[in-house]
């Protein structure tokens, strides 16, 4: 049966945290359960919303770092003098419940017919909707060559490390670390720059289909980066992350 | 400050249907864009779209009295379902 | 109403009574929201202009600096809920501006960088209640707070208070201006929690 959007409004309704896992120092991802969960597409996102006793509300959108077919689960990232994400990834623990709408997103999506030589590029958490796209990937058996470039910090930064480091047939993982390296790191240790994407990106013969997801500068330079090499505008899109305005 | 990805829930409410692909070509300079990669800005009074090229207004959203009053003058049109792969 | 348990949104501590306006919650943090791109204007070109008809007067960045300016602590109050109390700020007040100009009118309409506007009437930016503040909490105001100057008329919501503040128009109407247009409140008085028009 194929995937299509359904056209019907979307309510919210509650969701059940059924465990929590700490990616990193400042990252946990929210296992999920939802009395109506319609299977979302690689790349979506839920929006979340939570209500102080007071009646005071706040709502974020947060990619969904799990593939269609599996228990729905967000990845969150803690920001600093966030309203959301310390809550998120300090204080809820199983059991607790939340408020989301979704899944929502037509754009920032990959479904394995659309094909193509994939590249996706990830700044920090801009990596979460770029892991579903590659769990999706191995589940529907898609044999289209993979291949991810990863920004993080360090590597204590880096997200789904385990997973990351076992990819599947076809996927390759390519990391660069911008603040610190271990000991013995031989790979990437500096921003994306035009070099680096040239170095590492699919040749744009191959008519790939590009993901950048990330923080706006990362975003606006890799995209702007991969037109340059010749990728279609239209085959490079884009998902900024960021806060939302709180400081 | 974020892009139309951000704001999907908000446009879905608003529209009834999936927007983010949808394209828009902006009322100041011309420029036709999925909504997706518009910027946004949200937390404050009302959520601000801007147009990426120009930083014209394309559309204002405020929620007042629990209703979602929607100013979208600053696009000359705004078509939605464009994209599917 | 689904409570989220224990979500307390921004940091928050009590207030005493009668300090804080309706609906609103204390906090420590200062949130950044903004309507649009953060403008960077060089002091070289940036001026202060209040304009009455055909006639502008205006001041240089230096010439602003020249002038007497003060040090104000008072509460804000953002219509998005958040107050934050104690904050200090230097500015020159408006009224040493309005002194310099001719011209009267019952209202104003203060411009800025990037388009944004805000209409005020004229005894609510005079004796005493309003300044073009250029440094908050000691330090020069940093852009992404409306650096190098912004409106500061902290008696009202402070969607008044206008970021990259450029100058006032002198009017004889009451013009909504950006968030006034869209639905918010044209005078907007956080104790009479004048959020919307028509509140």
């Amino acid at each position: 049966m194929a995937r299509t959007a359904v056209r019907r409004r979307l309510s919210w309704q509650l969701a059940t945290v059924t465990g929590v896992v700490d990616e990193t120092p400042r990252v946990r991802t929210l296992l999920l359960e939802l009395d109506d969960w319609q299977e979302h597409v690689a790349g979506q996102h839920l929006d979340v919303r939570l209500t102080a006793d007071d009646g005071y509300r706040a709502a974020r959108a947060y990619s969904i770092a799990s593939a269609p077919g599996e228990p729905p689960s967000i990845t969150v990232e803690r920001l600093e003098d966030g309203e959301v994400s310390p809550y998120l990834t300090e204080v809820v623990r199983a059991g607790d419940q939340f408020e989301v709408r979704g899944p929502i997103g037509g754009y920032f999506v990959w479904r394995p017919e659309d094909g193509g030589a994939l590249f996706i590029a990830a700044g920090g958490s801009g990596v979460v909707p770029l892991r579903a796209m590659l769990r999706e990937r191995r589940q529907s058996a898609s044999t289209a060559p993979a291949k991810l470039l990863y920004s993080s910090r360090s590597i204590d930064d880096v997200i789904y490390r385990t997973e990351l480091g076992e990819p599947d047939h076809g996927v390759e993982i390519v990391h660069t670390l911008t603040r610190s390296q271990p000991e013995g790191w031989t790979g990437y240790a500096r921003r994306v720059d035009a070099e680096l994407l040239r170095e590492v990106a699919w040749p744009s013969e191959d008519d790939p289909r590009a993901f950048v997801c990330g923080p706006t500068s990362f975003v606006e330079t890799v995209s702007a980066g991969l037109v340059e090499l010749g990728y279609a505008p239209s085959n490079v899109r884009t998902e900024r992350f960021g806060a939302t305005g709180g400081r | 400050m974020l892009d139309g990805n951000a704001i999907g829930g908000l446009l879905l409410d608003v529209f009834g249907t999936e927007m983010t692909a949808a394209e828009g070509v902006c009322g100041h300079c011309g420029t036709p864009g999925v909504l997706a990669e518009c910027e946004v800005y949200l937390g404050g009074p009302g959520t601000i779209v801007r147009c990426r090229t120009c930083k014209g207004l394309q559309m204002v959203f405020v929620e007042i009295g629990g209703v979602t009053c929607v100013d979208l003058s600053g696009l000359s049109s705004l078509t939605a379902g464009g994209l599917t792969t | 109403m689904s409570v989220s348990r224990d979500f307390r949104g921004r940091r928050r501590h009590e207030a005493e009574p009668g300090r804080l306006p309706p609906g609103q919650y204390v906090t420590d943090d200062f949130p950044v929201l903004s309507a649009g791109p953060t403008p960077h204007t060089s002091l070289d070109e940036w001026t202060f202009a209040i304009r009455a008809g055909e006639e502008s007067t205006t001041w240089t960045w230096q010439e602003l600096q020249a002038l007497p300016s003060e040090t104000i602590t008072t509460d804000v109050h953002c219509v998005t809920r958040w107050s934050k109390f104690d904050t200090t700020w230097q500015g020159v007040s408006l009224d040493v501006l309005l002194e310099a100009v001719d011209q009267d009118a019952p209202y104003v309409l203060a411009f800025c960088d990037g388009g944004y506007t805000t209409n005020l009437p004229i005894e609510d930016v005079t004796d005493g209640k309003a300044w073009v503040a250029f440094a908050y909490d000691g330090e020069p105001l940093e852009p992404e707070h409306g650096g190098p100057a912004r409106l500061l008329v902290p008696h009202l919501y402070f969607w008044k208070s206008a970021k990259w503040v450029r100058g006032l128009v002198l009017r004889d109407e009451d013009e909504p201006g950006f968030w006034e247009t869209y639905g918010y409140h044209m005078y907007g008085d956080p104790w009479r929690e004048q959020r919307y028009a028509g509140d």
